[in-house]
């Protein structure tokens, strides 16, 4: 495994799920499970995090702060949707207020249903979540080699 | 020496002519040249003594016509203060006038003493002459400025800059007399004049406000003065003279503690700080002349003076605890402050306490920093106001919290108010290094109470500054625009406070060997090396790397390729960083305020414990110091 | 030569030498919460990591800020591994911070203004420690130099004993433990997120960290001036010393809640003057 797959740090976000999700999340720190053993750390900040956990389904009170909080982590980066809400919507689907799963609003990477999820299927999510990251490490560093090389930059301002 | 009643002549003179100039230009024209004219004759002066080999030099033992004017002069303020004090029903402050005049003039006549030199010029006399002229003269000439915005600003109050003008210049004049006076008579009239200017100038608005404060301020300094009124007193019955040096070398406790007195009220120390803290209400060119080169420096320079009767004595203690009980209590104040000039003003009393300990220890080493001190306090402080000020006319706030983001409006003054903070607190400069001689100094005097004082305060002290600084540099975009009304004259001032701030600290070895280190050999005799060579290597490496390393960290990132993006709000930043959505969906302006601590140290929680502890300390040491003596 | 030789030591190994005593940290703090915890490694993966991540800024002063506070703990570690002046070792070191401070301010952003503003008050707090234990070295050894101390006779810790107790206090705010983690926090769920570093991104979040174990070892290095003397056995257990103390900050970081910045000052301002101020009046009195 590469640099980033040994020190992925998450941000969760609750959309609008029932907490359900959440409380598998939380338990994935206690000893039993002790993600931290992959280096793993739970940072509240979009700014450090590597992976966007995200349960519950999104609606449009959230669909904005979704993509604010996933334009805020750096590259490269990738989101895991946590529970069936997140992935489609799940039973709250065609509530009025509901939007989807998180992939209407933002790109999803990996997929984990549950309802709720399980702290063992949520690792292994996350798991899986490394190798993309890895390999999205591999483009990005390309991506920076080329648009070096061509004098481009991807700077902007912003006030 | 014939520059020397020029010296003191022409800032009187100026002071006569600047109120009967009508026309503006006229006004303006007259102030640059008075200012240009305490320069050059400050500047002649220093030329003079340097080349004579710059040692102790008395002047004037022949004087009886001066001293019937001084006398005459005396008696016309006294009479002044009295009808302002029936004017305003003080009837107080009419008393203590009427009763130290009565007591200085039955001193003249029943002990007559020996006819001995009137003016002395030494080191100490020399660079207090220096700090007041330049920096003050640069106050004029910015004042020039100020004092047109402000009165655009303040339409309320009755233009009398005039006055305003004539009365800056008068305290010059004092101020030169009294550092350059070896008598303490001639001192004591000096001393006067600097009183009742300073309550003329806090006065200026004629507000309610002002009137009251100006009044305080007028009754402590008279407290003052009666207290330097009853030294010349006992010296003159007891000692049989009543020069300054030989009053100190003497060491007659009873005068000495007298002076001393004068001295803590002159430089604002507790209980005597709510006259300088009310100061505040006048135009800020005289609250940056109160502050910084004259009014209290006098205070300080007076027990300076006396540090060498004091070193181990019962007076001493006194003095050293009174500044090292100022220091911590006012400077744990300032932080609970938010009007910019009240954080200065508190600063500028606590490092006043610090010099006053250090007087008060009297030792080499104290003095050393003290004299220090003295110096970079002047400069950068003179600065801040000024600085502040400026802001103020522009912003129409001297609030901290409205200048959150100044970096961006108003970039020149925040780098004004940015080197004259460092100047302040920060290492290396100037006050940092003082204050780390104060610390030995106090460690090898083995006054542990002053060591916790100093260390406490050090701590308060750098949170206040600390907090303000963030504040300026917030990167902080807001939709009010500020326009820069500053005029140039006052920019030129400031512009050279802040060349003479970075000067100070990057010639500090020069300062240290040619001004500081003599200065401490006249007043003891003898002096020792301070600070050793490999001191003054770590301090040069310490100030380069303060100012090279962000300059070159500039320079690497400058290149450096970054995407922006808006800042963290919980994902509900409205995308310009100044607003957010709210829980009603609407757009919120991001407000950040300041920690301010209120209920901890707030002024009202905390200035009548102070007062009460120092005054106390003040009343049981002066009796203890009258009772032992006598 | 030996000081020159510290000062590059000092410069080349102290973030292995942080990263090391980080990752052993985070280990045993697992450990003492029944979990495995990461490997020992695991702080140089994330250093590694950030420095490859997309440079993300809100403003453009905060990295050259970031990058002068790495700077100044650089210089004030090199002043005592050189064997400098103590007392303008710890100069260096608030100067340090400030920089850190203006850092997190000049984000504008509301948690990392709060943050800053936490971090004021802790160095208001460890402040007058940092200043009587320099005055008790000068008293206890007779200079305020470094190299003086460390080759005078007796350990300055018998001379210093409330020091040392006071020192391990104001360590576990600058090596932010809890409970006086205030102004950021190395465990999750932080009440302001990531309060200083809440906007720091990949590179520059990753100098900060390089420039904590820069102050990690320090803080350590301060530690093992109270315990090293002229013989040589003294520095087996000065190392011992410290990596004493270290433990002891995460078994406090363990059992300890995070306190309110007043219980903080207050807590670390009694300690400053139970334990130093008693401590210098005790060793001026016997002088």
């Amino acid at each position: 495994m590469g640099k980033l797959a040994k020190s992925p740090w998450l941000l969760h976000y609750d959309g609008s799920s029932c907490n359900g999700c959440d409380i598998e999340v939380l338990a994935c720190l206690t000893p039993v499970y002790d993600i931290e053993r992959f280096g793993i750390i739970n940072t509240g900040d979009p700014f450090q995090a590597d992976i966007l956990l995200i349960t519950g389904g999104i609606n449009s009170q959230s669909e904005s702060v979704v993509k604010q909080i996933y334009s805020q982590m750096p590259n490269p980066k990738v989101v895991v949707a946590v529970g069936i809400c997140a992935c489609t919507g799940g039973v709250f689907k065609t509530c009025y207020n509901i939007k989807g799963g998180v992939d209407t609003v933002i790109p999803v990477d990996v997929y984990v249903p549950g309802c709720a999820a399980r702290p063992q299927a949520i690792i292994d999510g996350v798991v899986k979540a490394l190798e993309l990251l890895e390999r999205k490490r591999a483009d990005y560093a390309a991506q920076k080699k080329t648009a070096e090389g061509e004098g481009g930059t991807d700077s902007g301002t912003y006030q | 020496m014939g520059v020397l009643p020029f010296l003191i002549g022409w800032p009187v003179l100026i002071a006569l002519i600047v109120p009967f100039l009508k026309s503006e230009r006229a006004r303006s024209v007259t102030v640059y040249v008075g200012a240009g004219g305490v320069m050059a004759l400050a500047g002649a002066l220093l030329v003079q003594w340097l080349l004579s080999g710059g040692v102790v030099m008395s002047f004037y033992e022949e004087t009886e016509l001066v001293d019937h004017l001084m006398l005459a002069g005396e008696l016309v303020l006294m009479a002044l203060i009295v009808f302002l004090s029936f004017k305003y029903r003080k009837y107080p402050v009419a008393l203590l006038s009427v009763a130290q005049t009565a007591v200085l003039i039955w001193t003249e006549m029943a002990f007559p003493v020996e006819p001995a030199s009137h003016m002395k010029v030494d080191g100490l006399a020399m660079l207090m002459t220096v700090i007041a002229a330049f920096v003050g003269s640069f106050i004029c000439i910015y004042a020039v400025g100020y004092m047109k915005a402000y009165h655009h600003h303040h339409t309320e109050y009755k233009d009398r800059t005039g006055f305003f003008l004539s009365m800056l210049f008068l305290f010059f004049g004092a101020m030169f007399g009294l550092v350059l006076s070896g008598n303490l008579v001639w001192m004591y009239f000096f001393w006067e004049i600097t009183s009742v200017v300073s309550f003329l100038l806090i006065g200026y608005t004629r507000t309610e406000e002002a009137v009251r404060n100006s009044f305080r301020a007028l009754w402590m300094n008279l407290l003052g003065g009666l207290g330097f009124a009853l030294a010349i007193t006992v010296s003159a019955a007891a000692l049989h003279t009543v020069q300054l040096e030989e009053v100190v070398q003497a060491g007659a406790p009873i005068p000495i503690a007298l002076l001393a007195l004068a001295g803590l009220t002159k430089s604002a120390q507790l209980p005597f700080s709510s006259w300088l803290l009310g100061a505040m209400v006048a135009p800020t060119p005289s609250s940056a002349l109160l502050h910084s080169a004259t009014m209290v420096k006098a205070g300080v320079y007076l027990l300076i003076r006396l540090s060498p009767a004091m070193a181990g004595t019962m007076g001493g203690t006194m003095v050293s605890l009174i500044g090292g009980f100022t220091f911590i209590a006012c400077s744990m104040m300032a932080i609970a402050q938010n009007d910019g000039k009240k954080v200065l003003a508190f600063s500028t009393i606590s490092n006043l306490g610090l010099i006053v300990a250090c007087a008060g220890i009297g030792k080499e080493e104290t003095i050393w920093a003290a004299v220090l001190l003295m110096v970079f306090h002047a400069v950068s402080k003179s600065m801040l106001f000024q600085a502040v000020g400026s802001i103020e006319n522009i912003l129409g706030s001297r609030d901290i919290e409205d200048m959150h983001g100044l970096l961006l409006r108003l970039p020149k003054l925040t780098y004004i108010m940015g080197i004259g903070i460092a100047g302040m607190y920060l290492a290396p400069f100037g006050m940092l290094i003082s204050k780390w001689v104060a610390l030995k100094a106090f460690v090898d005097a083995g006054d542990v109470l002053l060591v916790l004082f100093l260390a406490y305060g050090s701590a308060t002290t750098m949170l206040y500054w600390t907090k303000w600084l963030a504040k300026l540099i917030s990167i902080h975009h807001t939709k009010v625009e500020a326009k820069d009304i500053t005029r140039k004259d006052q920019y030129l001032s400031m512009f050279l406070h802040s060349v003479c701030v970075v000067l100070l600290c990057l010639l500090f070895p020069l300062l240290e060997r040619q001004v500081v280190t003599p200065i401490v050999l006249q007043i003891f005799g003898s002096a020792h090396e301070v600070l050793s060579m490999s001191v003054l290597t770590t301090m040069a490496v310490m100030l380069i790397s303060v100012i090279f390393v962000p300059a070159m960290m500039f320079l690497v990132t400058r290149s450096a390729r970054r995407v922006y993006v808006p800042i963290y709000m919980s994902g509900a930043n409205k995308g310009d960083n100044t607003y957010f959505v709210n829980s009603f969906g609407e757009p919120e302006h991001l407000y950040l305020s300041n920690w301010y601590l209120r209920f901890e140290f707030g002024m009202r929680h905390l200035m009548r414990p102070s007062l009460i502890f120092s005054a106390g300390l003040l009343i049981v040491m002066l009796c203890l110091i009258v009772g032992g003596a006598v | 030569m030996t000081q020159v030789l510290s000062v590059i030591g000092y410069l080349l190994l102290a973030p292995f030498a942080g990263g090391l005593l980080d990752g052993a940290g985070r280990i045993v703090s697992a450990r003492m919460q029944g979990r495995k915890g990461p490997p020992l490694l695991q702080p140089f993966y994330d250093i590694w990591k950030l420095f490859t991540k997309q440079m993300f800024a809100v403003n453009s002063v905060q990295l050259l800020l970031n990058l002068s506070y790495l700077v100044f703990l650089a210089v004030a570690g090199c002043m005592l591994f050189a064997g400098a002046d103590i007392l303008m070792c710890l100069f260096i070191l608030t100067t340090a911070d400030m920089f850190l401070i203006m850092a997190a301010s000049s984000d504008s952003s509301p948690y990392s203004t709060l943050g800053a503003g936490r971090e004021m008050i802790q160095m208001m707090a460890y402040e007058p420690l940092t200043l009587l234990m320099a005055v008790g070295f000068y008293l206890a050894t007779g200079s305020f130099h470094v190299g003086t101390i460390i080759t005078s006779e007796y350990s300055a810790v018998l001379f210093l004993p409330g020091m040392l107790v006071g020192f391990f206090f104001i360590t576990a705010i600058k090596l932010r433990k809890s409970p006086f983690d205030l102004s950021t926090s190395h465990h999750a769920h932080q009440e302001m997120v990531k309060g200083i570093t809440t906007e720091m991104a990949g590179p520059t979040f990753a100098i900060m960290n390089v420039a904590e174990y820069y102050e990690m070892v320090l803080m350590l290095g301060l530690v093992a001036i109270f315990f090293i003397n002229r013989n040589w056995w003294s520095w087996p257990i000065a190392i011992a010393a410290c990596l004493f103390v270290y433990f002891l900050e995460i078994l406090w970081d363990n059992v300890c809640c995070r306190v309110k910045w007043k219980t903080l000052l207050g807590s670390c301002w009694i300690a400053t003057l139970l334990s130093g101020g008693l401590n210098l009046l005790i060793l001026m009195l016997i002088r």
